[in-house]
């Protein structure tokens, strides 16, 4: 008789090198995810999801759904107007169109991310850049934020119509006075965070694709680390929930959802 | 691009093939062919009027405020902005304008979103998605509440400042403002004569509206 046999699994602790801030007994698992790729995860309330740029001028177009009921999902203008925003930052909730808060920004050392739900797309992803499909590039082939999503949210049943405006996290986006959009090339910087605490159950999904207004002449996607963390749900005192009195109430309504 | 254009039009409401004014609070639902141009007339002004298009012949294919404000480049719709669909094609454009200004960013009014912005008791108040809801409900169109998405607002003026904030700035509009569009495909044009009373998006005094239909010439 020998030994059973073990089989080894790749789960490499990658968070002690990107976000070794956070306490080892709390940390579920963690990611490393290549530029241009597309993850999802059905996401329980009171964890933490610690999104991490690995490189300068990362992008991260996210979206949300409740995964008890897929017709609630992010609703950018919904959130937006409760908080007279246009950029997110530590305190703004995403709320959905239920009036809940399906996920709450509750640390970030970036300051400004996109929320106006630009996504890059194949027709003008092959109108900036030379075409790269798999048979020329393998696994290096160029993938359009629309399609990675698309490709997601597809294992949960949901259709290009369930698509919604994203989040994009780690870019900016500002309006000039016309009303016309400028891009701030090279944004944030490699090592930079966001903690994105989960309020509700919710199935996140998100492509590591380019945004749309990047001038960059060359698809340069860049590496995101991932890792959830057990961070409880939003306390009494919670900084998000103290933040707007919409936003108190927006996660008041989430806290409602999960007594019953 | 997206600096106020103010245009006026030629057309004439006598030869319109459909005049027809939605009282304040109301919904509609119309049908516009390819060709035809639909005016949306502020009658007393100040009057925010959300409205969202489908596809006539695949009702999934919506218009999308992203792909609208990503071919644009901004976020002001007036004379000469195109509106697209969530699968880029160009659904209408907008060919008069005498407001000069129109918002796409901020949504429509919800009992959600008005309990969760004023206060948990306006669940009960009327609004523009209740209004949605109940038109396709009574539609029977393969349409439903997912693809409520994101809308435009005529007559809305929704400014975004340099420092990152969504302002909701009443008065570009007043008695009489038009907006004209010519539909670029056959399109369904759902609308709500929004009923939000916590605003100044309606003045405080939601009004009617009037909508009104050419055939190309």
């Amino acid at each position: 008789m020998t030994d059973p046999i073990q089989p080894a699994v790749d789960a490499t602790p990658h968070w002690r090198n990107f976000a070794p801030d956070l306490p080892a007994d709390k940390v579920m698992f963690s990611e490393l995810v290549p530029g241009g790729a597309h993850w999802s995860y059905t996401l329980p309330r009171g964890t933490t999801l610690r999104m991490v740029a690995l490189e300068d001028g990362a992008n991260l177009s996210l979206v949300l759904y409740s995964a008890a009921e897929k017709l609630e999902r992010y609703n950018m203008p919904d959130s937006l107007k409760a908080q007279h925003t246009a950029h997110y930052t530590r305190g703004h909730v995403l709320m959905s169109d239920m009036g809940r808060a399906l996920a709450s920004i509750t640390g970030d050392t970036v300051g400004w991310h996109d929320p106006l739900g630009l996504l890059l797309d194949d027709s003008r992803m092959a109108k900036k850049f030379a075409a790269l499909p798999y048979q020329a590039a393998r696994n290096g082939m160029h993938r359009s934020g629309r399609d990675g999503l698309l490709t997601e949210i597809a294992k949960y049943g949901l259709t290009r119509r369930d698509l919604i405006a994203p989040v994009n996290f780690f870019s900016k986006v500002t309006v000039n006075e016309d009303g016309q959009f400028e891009f701030v090339a090279g944004h944030c910087k490699a090592g930079d965070h966001v903690d994105l605490r989960l309020d509700m159950n919710v199935i996140v999904a998100f492509s590591t694709a380019p945004h749309p207004l990047d001038p960059s002449t060359t698809y340069n996607a860049k590496k995101v680390g991932l890792a959830l963390w057990r961070s409880g749900p939003a306390k009494d005192d919670d900084y998000c929930r103290s933040f707007r009195s919409e936003n108190a109430r927006a996660l008041h309504n989430s806290d409602v959802l999960h007594m019953l | 691009m997206t600096a106020k254009r103010i245009q006026e039009s030629t057309l004439a409401p006598q030869h319109s093939v459909l005049n027809h004014t939605v009282p304040a609070g109301e919904p509609y639902l119309l049908g516009i062919a390819k060709g035809q141009t639909v005016r949306i007339v502020d009658l007393e002004g100040n009057q925010a009027v959300d409205v969202i298009f489908y596809n006539r012949h695949d009702p999934s294919e919506h218009y999308s405020a992203t792909q609208t404000l990503m071919a644009q480049g901004g976020i002001y719709l007036t004379t000469d902005s195109v509106l697209y669909s969530d699968e880029g094609n160009p659904m209408l454009t907008i060919v008069a304008d005498t407001c000069g200004r129109h918002d796409t960013l901020g949504g429509a009014c919800a009992a959600e979103s008005n309990m969760v912005r004023y206060a948990l008791q306006k669940k009960f108040m009327h609004s523009c998605r209740d209004n949605f809801l109940i038109t396709l409900q009574r539609a029977g169109l393969d349409l439903a509440k997912r693809d409520l998405v994101p809308n435009v607002n005529f007559f809305m003026n929704v400014p975004v400042t340099a420092s990152g904030q969504l302002t909701f700035a009443d008065g570009v509009s007043a008695p009489g403002k038009y907006v004209e569009l010519r539909a670029l495909m056959d399109v369904w044009m759902l609308v709500s004569n929004c009923p939000q009373l916590n605003n100044p998006c309606n003045a405080y005094n939601p009004t009617p509206i009037q909508l009104l239909v050419w055939n190309p010439a």
